[in-house]
């Protein structure tokens, strides 16, 4: 058999058919859905006449538009109530398992999936969610959707695929000290652009890959869509197997054991080619935090606001103007010391259990900065369950965080969690877009460690020489 | 789905590169259990001031954009978020084509399903259309023929695109992708069950 790269793998293992012209018709292993982009599939359904043909392959759970403080009160916002509403009869007329509110599993789609061992590895996971990406931190293939291609998904657990062509990211060397996933992926898309890896799968290899946490692992994945793919993929390895062994939904005993011999088989052959293929140095990076008004617009910590008149092409010239008016920044500004209002640690690229745990021993005894108001929302409930046993929570509080349920929150502001006008926000989701965490929101972008001790400080600082 | 095979119309101009689906349809707005109702905050943050007023400054106010049919936008447009909104909102607004160097994936895939053509032009072409537009001072119209895949204006603008022959046709026929599939009931069926006994294409790696 000639040598094949991950990807093609788990591809080749779903196409169910070619079509003529061209797209594949390929298998969907888990269909992860949300309340905002799956009613007008259900209601596809109900138009059509059409029932959801794997419903034990499809789970649901609220997390976009859901509050984050009092859980024993009704949703005060009657359109988000109405949309919560509308996906627990959806779930419940079409028989899909929902983590609802009530539910201690409950949490980010992106932080859920792989927490209840649904994720594993060699599927094919979709959700109507740009974010999906994250998975493929298993060595899944795992994308985003839109919503007519999520009922495609309800009515037939297939979907059309192009086949999209391949990506190599290598990340050499060893990050240092300070530097996460967080800093290796924001530096990616520095280099290549938000469309860099358009009509891509990235394959995300290199020591420093192997050396992440599988969390971290799903930190990097999780923004490939930032760079423009449309999944990353990680080979799974003894960290991925120990990491899923005895989760809920894994397979256990015998049935796990042949599941790893199978597993273990989910690697780039020897010889096998990419599409293209880029390699970055992990030892040489900072810590990375953006600038502007889209991941692509990001410096070493130690950097300064650019200078759009030294940029030639006129496109990229205006977008950096714009992007400096919006963010209310001088060419030339040290990164370092900006003064910021806000901290939101949170979100499917950073609010998991190892994400707090870093941030965490940052706050540890110290107190936030007096204007800066600073916001926890860990990924799931069981997050939050976690890190209240280990004591976390009270770190945070009594440094002066607000310690919330789990949900998107402020990372896209679709509940009451949103930055005022003009206010500067260190954040660790995942887009800086204009106007994401609130109209006229400055979001800068950049890892836990690093968002904490910019809450403390008031600014943002560099984490290596954080004492 | 209504069929695109050919669309005559003014053309408004945005060019600004890497715009996102939070600016073509910002998240308060997504929480409609609906496909309809999102024409009024198409772009709603540069479309409107904080105070709610139109921006005369923003492209798709001005007077000549009035009844623009087909958009003209900057390269990876439609990139971030995977909301279907934004393609609603955009058609509801009046637009059938979108015109770009480039366009993020799931942006692309959610056009084709919404009969909302996205074309793709290369730089040079991209650059002509703006100046022609720009020279006209936004009093520009093109056809944009899906059968014969060009774009032209009555003078002398001619551009020819490419596009997935499977896309072309669901596009030109306004085909249910659904019932498409639905047409392969026997290949699922028996990709499903060698997927259950786990002796088929599941373990083939």
């Amino acid at each position: 058999m000639t040598a094949r790269t991950l990807f093609a793998k788990v591809w080749d293992s779903h196409v169910v058919h070619r079509l003529p012209d061209g797209p594949e018709l390929l298998y969907v292993d888990l269909h992860l859905v949300h309340e905002v982009t799956s009613p007008q599939a259900f209601e596809g359904l109900r138009l059509a006449g059409r029932g959801v043909r794997r419903p034990e392959l499809t789970v649901a759970t609220v997390d976009h538009n859901v509050p984050t403080d009092d859980r024993t009160r009704p949703i005060a916002d009657t359109l988000a109530a109405r949309q919560v509403g509308a996906l627990t009869a959806n779930a419940r007329e079409f028989g899909i398992e929902l983590f609802d509110l009530a539910s201690p599993r409950q949490g980010i789609v992106h932080v859920i999936g792989p927490e209840l061992g649904l994720t594993q590895p060699g599927m094919v996971i979709v959700c109507g969610d740009s974010h999906t990406s994250t998975h493929g931190a298993f060595g899944a293939l795992a994308f985003g959707i839109g919503t007519s291609e999520v009922e495609h998904v309800l009515a037939t657990q297939c979907l059309v695929v192009m086949r999209p062509k391949t990506m190599e990211v290598r990340f050499e060397g060893a990050p240092a000290p300070g530097v996460t996933a967080k800093d290796l992926i924001l530096a990616l898309i520095g280099r290549i652009g938000t469309a860099g890896a358009t009509g891509h799968v990235i394959e995300y290899t290199g020591a420093a890959i192997r050396g992440l946490s599988v969390e971290g692992r799903m930190t990097v994945c999780n923004m490939s869509i930032e760079a423009g793919a449309r999944a990353g993929m990680i080979a799974p390895d003894d960290r991925t197997f120990d990491y899923l062994q005895g989760r809920p939904r894994a397979p256990a005993g015998e049935r796990f054991t042949r599941a790893v011999a199978r597993w273990r088989r989910l690697c780039t052959d020897d010889g096998a080619a990419y599409d293209s293929r880029i390699t970055l140095d992990a030892a040489s990076l900072g810590p990375q935090v953006t600038w502007g008004t889209n991941p692509g617009m990001v410096a070493d910590i130690t950097g300064r606001v650019p200078d759009p008149a030294g940029i030639a092409i006129a496109a990229e010239r205006e977008a950096v103007e714009r992007a400096l008016a919006y963010m209310d920044l001088r060419p030339g500004t040290p990164l370092e010391g900006l003064a910021i209002d806000r901290v939101f640690l949170g979100s499917c690229t950073n609010a998991r259990i190892e994400d707090l745990r870093s941030a965490a021993g940052v706050v540890r005894g110290r107190r936030v900065a007096e204007r800066v108001r600073a916001l926890v929302v860990p990924g799931s409930q069981q997050v939050k369950a976690q890190a209240e046993a280990e004591g976390l929570d009270r770190v945070f509080r009594e440094a002066g965080f607000e310690w919330r349920n789990s949900g998107c929150s402020m990372c896209l502001g679709m509940n009451p969690d949103i930055l005022a006008s003009g206010e500067r926000c260190a954040a660790t989701s995942n887009r800086n877009f204009e106007g994401r965490q609130g109209r006229g929101g400055r979001t800068h972008l950049m890892s836990p460690a690093m968002a904490a001790a910019a809450g403390i400080a008031g600014h943002l600082v560099d984490i290596r020489r954080w004492t | 789905m209504t069929p695109f095979v050919r669309h005559e119309g003014r053309v408004a101009a945005l060019p600004r590169v890497n715009v996102d689906t939070d600016q073509i349809v910002p998240k308060q707005f997504l929480k409609r259990i609906e496909r309809t109702g999102f024409a009024p905050v198409l772009f709603h943050d540069w479309r409107y001031r904080a105070d709610g007023s139109l921006d005369p400054a923003f492209e798709l106010n001005r007077p000549a954009a009035a009844g623009a049919t087909v958009l003209l936008a900057g390269a990876n447009f439609g990139c971030g978020s995977s909301r279907e909104h934004a393609v609603w909102a955009l058609s509801e607004y009046g637009f059938r084509v979108v015109i770009a160097e480039s366009f993020a994936d799931i942006f692309y895939a959610n056009c084709c399903q919404n009969g909302l053509l996205a074309v793709r032009l290369v730089p040079g072409e991209m650059r002509e259309l703006f100046a022609r537009h720009a020279r006209a001072a936004g009093d520009y119209d093109v056809v944009v023929d899906l059968e014969a895949q060009t774009v032209v204006d009555d003078a002398g603008f001619r551009a020819t695109f490419s596009i997935a022959p499977y896309h072309r046709e669901m596009l030109l026929r306004g085909l249910d992708e659904i019932g498409r599939t639905l047409l392969e009931e026997a290949h699922i069926a028996t990709y499903e069950r060698t997927r259950e006994t786990g002796n088929g294409k599941g373990e083939s790696w």
